[in-house]
């Protein structure tokens, strides 16, 4: 690779926890990103999550180091109950975040008046991706960055990159589900709770695993067999969107919706990095230290490889992936099924 | 979608035919060497343990919530008993059981002894180790997912601060600790 002058993108890296966010920055993140113990925030599961006393010494904690930290604000408040998300941005603003991730239009329109000066980030589950519906969220509430969906190739994120007023954060490792983000109802058919409303993709409450004799694996959701998989097998999560169906016109048990894969884009770093990308986010606030730690480094180290002019060598993060595969996804181009 | 996938479709890490049998009965060795031996000299250790943990995070009740008083069966599966952990945030209990009769709990976690400790001690993830079938939870999931963050939570040194509470024996319990870790990073290698 020849030595090339590219912007230093962010690194932009999941907590769940406090330890977690202290394990992210030691590990090299340029920004973690959290929310609250409730509805307000896409990975709202039990024991996960921060209180707003946690929240504050996370702060500290990465300032001291200098690190950002993002507040995930970014499910959409049911009719009549805007409080709890009202709450969050103030107590996120009052605590000098960095940054507020939003998606719905309500949540972003107070943030916007009540807190002028409190930049705000577009959550993936607003689900903008084309150049006037990023735009209308600048104009209207002063968003700095879009997080882009992940439907998006590398040579249309750079069309998109000329034509938008706000820096660009993608994906680049993690969990991968339905295209058209910030709409998927699934669980919500599934369990009567909504992933996009309260914040949970298949509650664990209504989770329900079984192993035969033989080893062989039955995942349930809200009474609904989502897979079986057989001693030795590959298991999933136990959501809808990977789960294996009986369909009209095949054979046997049928990945419906999407394959349990994950997404790395570590090959693709210095295409994303060109296209215009300011952030690079990692997936997984749901995951442990372990993931945290691992993954952060892995890409804290090919970042900066790629920054040298060297080609972004990662140590293989198979083993922490689901169905353990790898896919590039639409960004290296658009093979849909 | 992109199917650029770069492992074999559907298989286990962990799992695959005919690997490892020799290193996997070398693992399942202790349930039967150790099986003679009476559980009660492990139970006042399991006691401190589980005490020093519930005095020194007390943070961890918030994160269980509704799950404190609920009864976790932790079966390592190479090992001779099973452990019942009560995490009540005012009588913390952890005790070892035979496997036989059946505990009463609310939710199972089995994997082998040092899937369970290096998942505890930070350095493997349960997610992955779901994935890969070296991990399985039956009962109640939400409990168990509410002590997997919980326990998640505690900082990098908990194995090491557990050792410490021995007071004038902590010395060989952090030995006793580094050997765990040799020893279960070999098993991690194995899967």
């Amino acid at each position: 690779m020849t030595a090339e002058k590219l912007t230093r993108p962010e690194l932009v890296c999941p907590a769940g926890t406090p330890a977690s966010l202290r394990t992210a920055v030691d590990a090299g993140a340029d920004a973690v990103y959290c929310g609250f113990q409730n509805a307000t925030n896409a990975r709202n599961f039990p024991g996960l999550n921060f209180t707003p006393a946690e929240l504050q010494a996370a702060i500290a904690y990465a300032h001291d180091r200098g690190a950002k930290v993002l507040l995930a604000v970014n499910t959409f408040p049911p009719a009549g109950q805007t409080d709890l998300w009202k709450e969050a941005i103030d107590i996120g603003a009052g605590f000098g975040i960095d940054a507020i991730i939003v998606a719905d239009i309500g949540v972003a329109d107070y943030a916007a008046r009540r807190h002028p000066g409190q930049r705000l980030h577009l959550s993936v589950q607003a689900g903008a991706a084309s150049p006037e519906a990023i735009g209308f969220y600048c104009r209207e509430f002063g968003v700095k960055r879009v997080v882009l969906p992940r439907m998006l190739t590398v040579a249309e994120i750079s069309g998109l990159h000329q034509q938008i007023p706000c820096e660009i954060e993608a994906f680049v490792f993690g969990n991968i589900g339905m295209m058209a983000e910030g709409r998927c109802s699934l669980t919500n058919y599934a369990t009567g709770l909504s992933t996009n409303m309260d914040g949970v993709c298949s509650p664990a409450s209504q989770v329900q695993y079984e192993e035969d004799a033989e080893r062989n694996l039955t995942t349930r959701l809200g009474g609904f067999v989502v897979d079986r998989f057989a001693c030795g097998e590959s298991a999933g999560y136990p959501t809808i969107c990977k789960g294996r169906y009986h369909v009209v016109g095949r054979t046997g048990a049928y990945h419906a919706f999407e394959e349990p894969v994950s997404l790395n884009l570590s090959a693709l770093l210095p295409d994303l990095m060109r296209a215009g990308v300011t952030a690079l986010k990692i997936e997984g606030r749901q995951r442990s230290r372990a993931y945290v730690r691992n993954v952060v480094a892995a890409f804290r180290k090919a970042v900066d490889a790629v920054l040298a002019g060297r080609d972004p060598e990662i140590a293989s993060l198979l083993a922490l992936t689901e169905g353990h595969r790898e896919t590039q996804g639409a960004f290296q181009g658009k093979t849909w099924r | 979608m992109a199917r650029d996938e770069t492992a074999q479709p559907g298989r286990a890490p962990g799992n695959q035919a005919g690997r490892g049998s020799l290193r996997e009965s070398l693992r399942d060795l202790p349930r039967h060497v150790l099986a003679p031996l009476p559980l009660a000299p492990l139970q006042p250790v399991l006691r401190r343990v589980v005490e020093h943990v519930a005095a020194s995070h007390r943070e961890l009740f918030g994160r269980l919530g509704p799950h404190a008083g609920k009864k976790f069966l932790i079966d390592p599966t190479n090992l001779p008993f099973v452990l019942v952990l009560q995490p009540d945030s005012i009588q913390p209990q952890l005790v070892a059981r035979r496997r036989q009769p059946v505990p009463l709990h609310d939710a199972k976690i089995t994997g082998s002894f040092g899937v369970l400790f290096a998942m505890i001690d930070g350095r493997l993830d349960g997610d992955a180790l779901f994935f890969s079938r070296d991990l399985m939870i039956t009962g109640d999931t939400e409990a168990v997912v509410a002590l997997r963050n919980a326990l998640d939570d505690l900082d990098e040194n908990v194995v090491d601060s557990l050792a410490a509470a021995f007071g004038p024996l902590s010395a060989p319990a952090r030995l006793a600790a580094s050997m765990l870790r040799s020893l279960t990073a070999e098993d991690r290698h194995d899967r």
